[in-house]
């Protein structure tokens, strides 16, 4: 399988300024300051960098990921835009194509779609139009996801619509080591990058080490080892698999959990190789599941794992209906025991 | 248009008739029509004259199934002309897809225009390497945007309003009455006036977007929306090719020297269908085109060239070079080449995609399985 392509900007460490061994070498950190760690190392890294948005100023964002840059780097390189979403996108286009490697902030998930338009027909095809002349080198930040008992719009995940457009790549971190170097790496990626942060994962803290990012961007990666059947998502769905394997294996069924990591490009190596293993994919996500990245993991594996399986991939997702009225979140996200109902029907095949 | 020209808010400077008669609104422009030469005045002639010998070429090239589509810009000419010229060699144009003399001017080669409308790219030219004429756009007023941030990295990275007029630079994008109802064309109005980009906003009021009539998207005139937004907003003439020239000129002047971005809506019209694929005739009353065939953009310049005596034998230069030109042109449109298959995965992305590696290479292989059979 061709499908971990790894680019050399992606295989080493973001920047060239190696981490004096005398430093700390982890730092432990909620998502929010990594995520705030990350921008700011590509800030000083790459005078090119900017960061564009709705509040991302003074105020630092409302979830304060980019805290303390404003007066850090100063309004040349931090730009509270007007309110505007197509304007936002657009005009980054504009900073890409003079040179510039903007990060834009959506404010939440929900708030995308103003921005849609620019993004799918325009930032995502510059670079084909052109011919190869021009990098497209824009970050959208968008944090998504439900699990925070918000308001309509504030709990979406709506990255099947990125994932669905050539020309653009899709990661989401799940951990506040993964959202410091995927931040960085992509930034120093010359495409553009749709990049959704957990935002019920921004507060807890995790261990960041600060000197080897240990996956290229589009890496996926086994963050638990287990032998009868594999799970997977992306994002906050993780932390999720992870709390369903912990309940399975205290009644005798070792899951292996795989963090998808890049949702376009998806990296079926590691998942081919965990199906080889366990013969048994369950595929996870917040999203609604009618043509979801989870459809689509589903049919892929099939295909090239036709033999390998000893019962159908089976997802689970949120349902195909609008995101609810918070009270009733718990029952619309897959929790842990959601999880450990499709993988009894796969084991009982 | 019931109005009498001197009252008018319009900036006009040469009467429908071709006679030197400014509008009391052009006062203020009249002194950057002293940068012009009698070669400038010939040049705007010249193509003016060129490419609508060149819109018509391309319109039979289209009905002869040469040509997808082609969009004309018969009666727009001196309206682009004008503002071309008013832009140096240091500043960038993002066009729609209808200002096919503005990239000639800029350096592009007429036949790389076909090259889209032919089928053959979704782009056609390099920007950097034609005049910084950047590539059309076919979603209306997307590109507003897209030049209202690359006027924001002007300033971010100290290319303009330094007090220099032959380094700093300036935008001016191109759009017209139809996109001047999207979002996108007020999102970049905004951004323009909040960030105060040196930019000029050039808005053809052709008056009809396909079979819609301006009407339809503004109970105002088009140019006093600039001042919701807080910029400056100047009606000119679109068919008074030294009206189009001093306006923009001053406005893009003002924008490189950091005065900000201003608004010019230009009163032209589409005396031509919207694409080869409208009618007009469904939609429009004879008596409106018969009003604006009376104004033509070249009939009143080569009058007014001739009330100052030029020669009728650059006149029938001019005619005889815009039929070579045309000529020309059809003969390297045919000769246009298809580009293989690899193009469809080419630059997708700029770093290796495996999704799109695998399908090139499945698509190698299905298509290399019928070689020597009997398909």
């Amino acid at each position: 399988m061709s499908d971990t392509i790894v680019s050399a900007a992606h295989a080493a460490p973001a920047s060239g300024t190696a981490v004096t061994p005398a430093g700390p070498e982890t730092a432990s950190l909620p998502m929010t300051k990594a995520l705030n760690a990350g921008l700011r190392k590509a800030m000083q890294d790459n005078p090119k960098v900017l960061l564009m948005g709705e509040d991302i100023g003074p105020l630092g964002g409302v979830f304060r990921v980019t805290e303390g840059l404003y007066a850090e780097f100063g309004d040349k390189r931090v730009l509270d835009t007007p309110l505007a979403e197509s304007g936002i996108i657009g005009t980054a286009i504009g900073l890409a194509l003079r040179g510039f490697r903007p990060v834009c902030e959506i404010q939440f998930d929900g708030f995308v779609f103003p921005g849609f338009d620019q993004i799918t027909s325009q930032l995502s095809r510059m670079r084909n139009r052109h011919e190869g002349q021009v990098i497209m080198p824009v970050v959208i930040r968008i944090p998504y996801g439900g699990h925070i008992g918000s308001i309509e719009h504030h709990q979406e995940s709506p990255e099947a619509y990125f994932a669905h457009t050539p020309g653009l790549r899709v990661v989401s971190p799940s951990n506040p080591h993964d959202a410091y170097w995927m931040m960085q790496e992509a930034i120093a990626s010359d495409d553009p990058i749709i990049f959704f942060e957990p935002k019920s994962r921004y507060w807890p803290k995790g261990e960041v080490n600060l000197g080897t990012s240990g996956a290229p961007l589009h890496a996926s990666r086994v963050v638990r080892t287990g032998t009868d059947v594999t799970v997977l998502g992306h994002g906050a769905m993780v932390s999720v698999l992870l709390q369903a394997a912990e309940l399975a294996a205290a009644e005798g069924i070792s899951i292996e959990v795989i963090d998808l990591r890049s949702i376009s490009p998806v990296d079926y190596g590691p998942i081919l190789a965990s199906v080889e293993k366990t013969g048994h994919l369950v595929v996870a996500q917040e999203a609604h599941g009618f043509v979801s990245v989870g459809s689509e993991i589903a049919a892929t594996v099939m295909e090239k794992a036709f033999y390998l399986l000893e019962a159908p991939v089976l997802r689970v997702s949120g349902f195909d209906t609008p995101f609810p009225p918070a009270a009733v979140e718990t029952h619309f996200l897959p929790s842990p025991d959601r999880v450990l109902e499709a993988v009894d029907r796969a084991l009982a095949y | 248009m019931s109005a009498t020209p001197n009252a008018s808010p319009t900036v006009q400077l040469l009467s429908p008739a071709g006679v030197f008669a400014p509008s009391e609104a052009a006062a203020e422009f009249l002194p950057y029509l002293d940068r012009l030469t009698e070669a400038d005045h010939r040049r705007f002639y010249r193509d003016m004259v060129v490419i609508r010998r060149f819109d018509k070429e391309a319109a039979n090239l289209q009905r002869q199934g040469q040509l997808a589509l082609w969009v004309p810009s018969h009666g727009q000419e001196a309206a682009q002309v004008g503002s071309a010229y008013a832009a140096r060699p240091q500043d960038h144009i993002f066009p729609s897809y209808r200002e096919h003399v503005v990239g000639m001017i800029r350096g592009l080669d007429l036949v790389d225009i076909l090259r889209m409308l032919r089928g053959v790219t979704l782009g056609g030219w390099t920007p950097e390497d034609h005049g910084n004429f950047h590539l059309y756009t076919l979603v209306l007023a997307s590109q507003t945007l897209h030049a209202t941030g690359y006027a924001m990295g002007m300033q971010l990275d100290g290319s303009t309003a330094t007090g220099n007029p032959e380094t700093d630079q300036a935008v001016i994008v191109y759009y017209g009455d139809g996109a001047s109802s999207q979002g996108d064309a007020n999102e970049a109005l905004v951004f323009a006036a909040s960030y105060q980009t040196p930019q000029v906003f050039f808005l053809q009021n052709n008056h009809w977007a396909i079979s819609v009539p301006v009407t339809r998207q503004s109970r105002t005139p088009l140019y006093l929306r600039a001042g919701g937004f807080g910029i400056p907003g100047t009606q000119v003439d679109g068919n008074d090719v030294l009206a189009s020239y001093a306006v923009t000129a001053k406005h893009l002047d003002d924008a490189r020297a950091g005065k900000g971005p201003a608004l010019i809506e230009a009163l032209t019209y589409r005396v031509g269908a919207h694409t080869t694929a409208d009618d007009p005739t469904k939609y429009r009353d004879p008596d409106e085109l018969a009003y604006w065939v009376a104004r033509d953009p070249i009939v009143r310049f080569r009058a007014y060239l001739q009330g100052l005596g030029v020669e009728q034998e650059f006149l029938d230069a001019v005619d005889e070079e815009a039929e070579d030109n045309a000529a020309d042109v059809r003969r390297r449109a045919l000769e246009i080449h298809s580009p293989e298959k690899n193009v469809i995965f080419d630059n997708v992305y700029a770093e290796p995609h495996p999704r799109v590696q695998e399908q090139e290479a499945w698509l190698g292989r299905y298509e290399a399985s019928f070689e020597g059979g009997d398909a």
